[in-house]
Parts: C-alpha cells; structure tokens; sequence
C-alpha cells in the first residue's frame, strides 16, 4: 500500500510537471549535464601545475590515516611494540612534511 | 583477539635501514642548507653507501658459514646470495655517486635529491635480492623504478632527458602491470605469495594449471622489460640515451643486476617444477637479446646509444648462464654482474668526462685521437672496452668463459655457440672507439676543450680499472665467492 502510494505520487508529480510546467529550449539547457561543467571543450585545458602538488601531498597523508585507524583499533593489543613501529611511521611522513615545507612546495605564489 | 606479532630480527635490514635513513638525512640536509654546504651532499650519501656495504660484508646478521636467516614472517632473507648481490649494488651506487658528483655541479642539479633518490633506488634494490615473497620482491621493485623514473627526467631543461623519464615511466608501469597480474595469478593458483610456499604447492599438485603457465609468463615478462630483454627492450636505447649519463650507468649496472637477482630467485626457488617450460622460452630470449643488441649496436655513432645496445647484448648473455639453471650457471651470472658493474660504469665514467658540460661531445668522432691528447684516459678507455668485448686478461673475459663453460656443461651447446658468435660481432663497435682513440689524428676542425679530471673521478676510474684488472688475472676468489652464494639458495 505504502508502496503504491509512494510510486503514484512520483508519477503523480512527473505526469503534472510535464502537463503543465512551461517549456522553454535554449541552448544550455539542452546540454547534458556534468557538475556544471561544459560537456565540449578544447582537451588543452591548461592549469597550475601546482594542483598535482597538493594531490600527491593529500594522497601521503591519506595514507596516513588509512594506517593509523585499523591501528588504532587494535592499539591495545599491539602493546608497545606497535607504538614504536607507527611511531617510526609517523616520524617518517613528518621529515617529508618538514622537506616539503622548507621547500617552499606548500606556499601558492 | 590475539594478534601474532612476526618475529622480526631487525639486525637482518641494518644495511637496508642505513641506505634509508641516509637517503632521508641528505632530503633534510638539502632543505637546510647551512647545516653542511650543497658540495658535501653526495659524499655524505657516498658514507651511508660504504657504511652499508661493510655491515652487509660483515654478514649482518646471517649466520656463521653463510647459512641463511629468515625474518619477517619468511619474506625476508639475509644469505649469501642476496649479500653478494647487495654488494654489487652497493658498489655500483658508490662509483655512480663519485662519477655524479662533478656531473651534477656541470647541469645545476647538484641537490640533495639526486642523490637521496639514488640511495632510494638502492634500497629498492637490496628489497628485491633479499625478498623471499613475492610482495616483498614488488614492493622493492616499486621502489627502484619509480626513483629511477624521476633520476631519468632529472636533468629538467634537456628536452631528451624528459622524453626518456616519460617513455620509461609509461613502459616501465605497463611492465609493472603484466608482472602485478603474474603475481596475481600465481597467488590464484597456488594460494601463497610465497616463494617457497608456491613451489611446494606445485610440487604437490604435480599438474601445471594453465593459470599458473600465465603467471609464469607474466612474470617472464615483466622481468624480461627490466632486464631489457629482447623482445621487451625497446624502451632501453632512447632511455639510456635521455638519462643523465651518471643514471645510464647506475640503470645498466644496478637495477639490471636487481632485476636478475629476483627472476633468478623467483624462477629457480618457486617454478623450479615448471623449469621445462621456461627454460625453452628463455633460451630463445636469450638468443634473441644477443643479437639483435649486438647488431644494432653495429650502426650507432652515438656511443652512449650505442653501450645502450651493448648493455642489451650483455643481458642476453647472462640469460645464456639462467639457462643452465645449476651451481655453476647462478655462480656465472653473480660473476658477471659483479665484472659488468665495474667496467660499464667505468666506461661510463669516460663517456661523462668526454662528454662535458650538457653532455655535447657523445659521438664517435669526439674520440678520435683521443690518445695522442690523453694517453692514460684512453688506456682506460680501452681497457673497459677489451673488458666488454671479453678479451685477456679482463674481468669480462672470466666472465663470458664462465658462462659459455656453464651452458656447455649443461648440453646447450647450440646457445653457447651463438653466444660466441655474437661476442664476434661485438668486436666491431667496440673496436671502432679504439681504433678511433689511437689509430686516428685528431680532426683538427673540431674545437678540443680541455677534459676536467676531479679527484673523485679519478677515484671511480682508479676503482673501476682496478677491479677489472684483479677480477680478470685472479678471478678465483670471486667465482668460489660466487659458488658460495648458490649453496644457500
């Protein structure tokens, strides 16, 4: 029953617009859609260099959390010796942060 | 919920963590620069490479009498084989680093990731010898070529060194595809990643399913690309051309050797059921990669194009050893990889210093008469080159005799005969640099620049002939070295 009335009033409503709404064609409007992004445009699409920078930076770190939660959930288990271990770990990806930092990669200009 | 903590013997990877942490100490002493000037970079990587290799001499942590140590949960091996061939790396880092170093002050790439990458490169490397699973020998294998990608390009406003770095990383990363997809398929068949657990379970399943004959011959290739064998080889001449000439012989001298340690390990330790079937295929790569390397090389004036096609030729030959898959074939290639390393990055080192400033004078006609003007560098020149053809009392000469003895006694005599052939051919090009140097008067249409001897390459050179020289008139401490690695595998 729910599940009629659910479907009816869906129908209900495309079958209303379409009979009544008002149709008005131009040209954007007939375009597919694609996150408001025009569909056709020339490949050569030329932009900062930069974004690849700030991906591969997210992509480190995201890393980093991808192996810091099943860590953290057997923290208890894995005692001391896990400490150490994601320590190093972390250790590590804070010299690449000092290293991209002093580089002068996370500065826009 | 209890959780097995893998024994884990960190004194097995002391050489393995001194490569990092020196890798990662030149990345921060570049960054701050008034800690050490930028000139002492690469000899501060130079100290982590000899530091590691005496750990590594010294045996680390395996046992008395090369007996091999296991770690890690049995992906992790220190024997003598893996040792031997970290040895090679390592020695092959040190003289490209000394050979860099006057290099990259030349192109203004004198940073400290150069050479952090090249430490990198070498660890990669070390991974891959002493990885006794199949995660273990990709992870290295991963880590060697992506350095080596970025080593490739390095020389950022040369249009060649670009083109190389990106034809290497998208042929380089289809390899790693078809080698990923022959784990893949390994592990579908076979249950384990494992070297030894893959061949005990085909041992017991005594039937070769055809998913396993495709992961072997996925595998095949992807090692085939990196040892750049024929038909996998077409990345090899416009890389090796484009790269910075310190990289060209780090690549022909290191990773190659890398590459060979892990299909030697792979194929002998875990397919040796399915050796019938290999073999052959090998055979034919093997006679394939000589000769079309050698032939091709015939034609090059460019002499650093043409030891690309030579280093071709050479893999092929050390394919002819793999064939014969027993004591003396393993022992054979350790030899020669050890003996290629010293004299290609030593003629190498003479391709950087004729070559100078943004590596202009790399033709053939840059070297005539090179005698009349500098009679000890051709003397070393020449000596690299008899090295490379196989002539007395050479390095090179041991080497290919043990080879070619190692295929006869094996009863493929038909190989080792094209072998022979093949190293006839050779003569040719090499010859054609000496007669060059010595038979020729310099052309006095083309301008001479002084030629810039720096003590650390006169180091490399010194190191380079020196190990040519002892490895060819007393070769038998390094071949009973070299037998000694086989026993533990």
């Amino acid at each position: 029953m729910m599940l009629l009335l659910a479907a009816g009033t869906a129908a209900g409503i495309l079958v209303a617009t379409t009979l009544i709404g008002p149709k008005k064609e131009f040209a954007d409007k007939m375009e597919p859609f694609e996150c408001g992004e025009h569909p056709i445009v020339s490949p050569k699409l030329r932009f900062s260099v930069k974004f690849y920078l700030v991906a591969i930076f997210f992509v480190i770190f995201d890393i980093e959390a991808v192996f810091l939660y099943p860590w953290a959930v057997i923290f208890k288990d894995l005692g001391i010796f896990g400490f150490v271990e994601m320590m190093i770990f972390i250790i590590i990806l804070a010299i690449g942060l000092i290293y991209v930092w002093r580089r002068g990669a996370l500065e826009w200009q | 919920m209890e959780i097995l903590i893998p024994t884990i013997k960190l004194a097995t990877i002391y050489p393995e963590i001194i490569i990092t942490t020196f890798a990662i100490l030149v990345l921060l002493l570049q960054v701050f620069p008034t800690v050490i000037g930028k000139d002492y970079l690469g000899y501060t990587s130079l100290a982590g490479v000899i530091l590691a290799a005496i750990i590594t001499g010294q045996g680390g942590a395996s046992g008395e009498g090369g007996e091999a140590i296991y770690s890690f949960s049995n992906m992790w091996v220190v024997d003598n084989y893996s040792r031997f061939f970290k040895l090679i790396f390592l020695l092959g880092t040190g003289l490209t680093i000394l050979i860099s170093i006057k290099y990259t002050k030349d192109e203004g790439i004198n940073n400290g990731e150069y050479y952090s990458l090249l430490l990198f490169a070498t660890a990669g490397m070390m991974l891959m010898a002493g990885g006794t699973d199949l995660i273990v020998i990709f992870l290295g294998l991963e880590l060697m070529s992506i350095s080596l990608y970025v080593l490739a390009g390095y020389v950022r406003k040369r249009l060649i060194s670009n083109e190389s770095a990106l034809k290497y990383f998208l042929l380089g990363s289809f390899a790693t595809g078809f080698l990923l997809y022959g784990i893949a398929l390994l592990y579908g068949a076979t249950g384990t990643t494992s070297l030894k657990g893959i061949s005990g379970f085909i041992s017991e399943a005594s039937f070769g399913s055809p998913i396993l004959i495709m992961g072997m011959l996925l595998l095949l290739i992807g090692f085939g690309f990196k040892i750049a064998a024929v038909p996998f080889h077409m990345w090899t001449p416009d890389v090796y051309e484009g790269a910075p000439s310190p990289i060209t012989a780090f690549m022909s001298a290191g990773p190659k050797a890398a590459a060979f340690a892990a299909f030697l390990r792979v194929f002998i330790e875990a397919l040796p059921s399915l050796q019938g079937i290999w073999v052959d295929i090998i055979w034919v790569l093997a006679a394939l990669t000589m000769t079309i390397g050698n032939v091709i090389a015939l034609v090059q004036d460019n002499v650093k194009r043409m030891l690309a096609y030579s280093s071709i030729a050479h893999a092929g030959y050390v394919l002819v050893a793999f064939v014969s898959t027993d004591k003396l074939g393993v022992a054979s290639i350790l030899y020669y990889m050890l003996a290629y390393t010293f004299m290609n990055i030593g003629a190498f080192a003479i391709v950087i210093i004729i070559g100078g400033k943004g590596e202009e004078k790399i033709n053939l006609k840059d070297y005539t008469g090179l005698a009349y003007r500098y009679p000890l560098t051709a003397a070393a020149m020449c000596l690299f080159l008899l090295s490379l053809t196989g002539i007395p009392p050479t390095a090179g000469f041991m080497g290919k005799l043990y080879i070619f003895s190692a295929a006869i006694k094996s009863g493929y005599v038909g190989l080792a005969t094209i072998a022979v052939l093949n190293s006839v051919i050779s003569v040719y090009y090499y010859m054609k640099i000496i007669l060059a140097m010595y038979m020729k008067e310099p052309e006095s249409s083309v301008q001479h620049s002084p030629l810039v001897f720096t003590p650390a390459m006169i180091i490399a050179l010194g190191l380079a002939v020196y190990g040519v020289l002892r490895m060819g008139i007393f070769p038998s401490a390094y071949i009973s070295m070299a037998q000694q690695s086989y026993l533990s595998f």
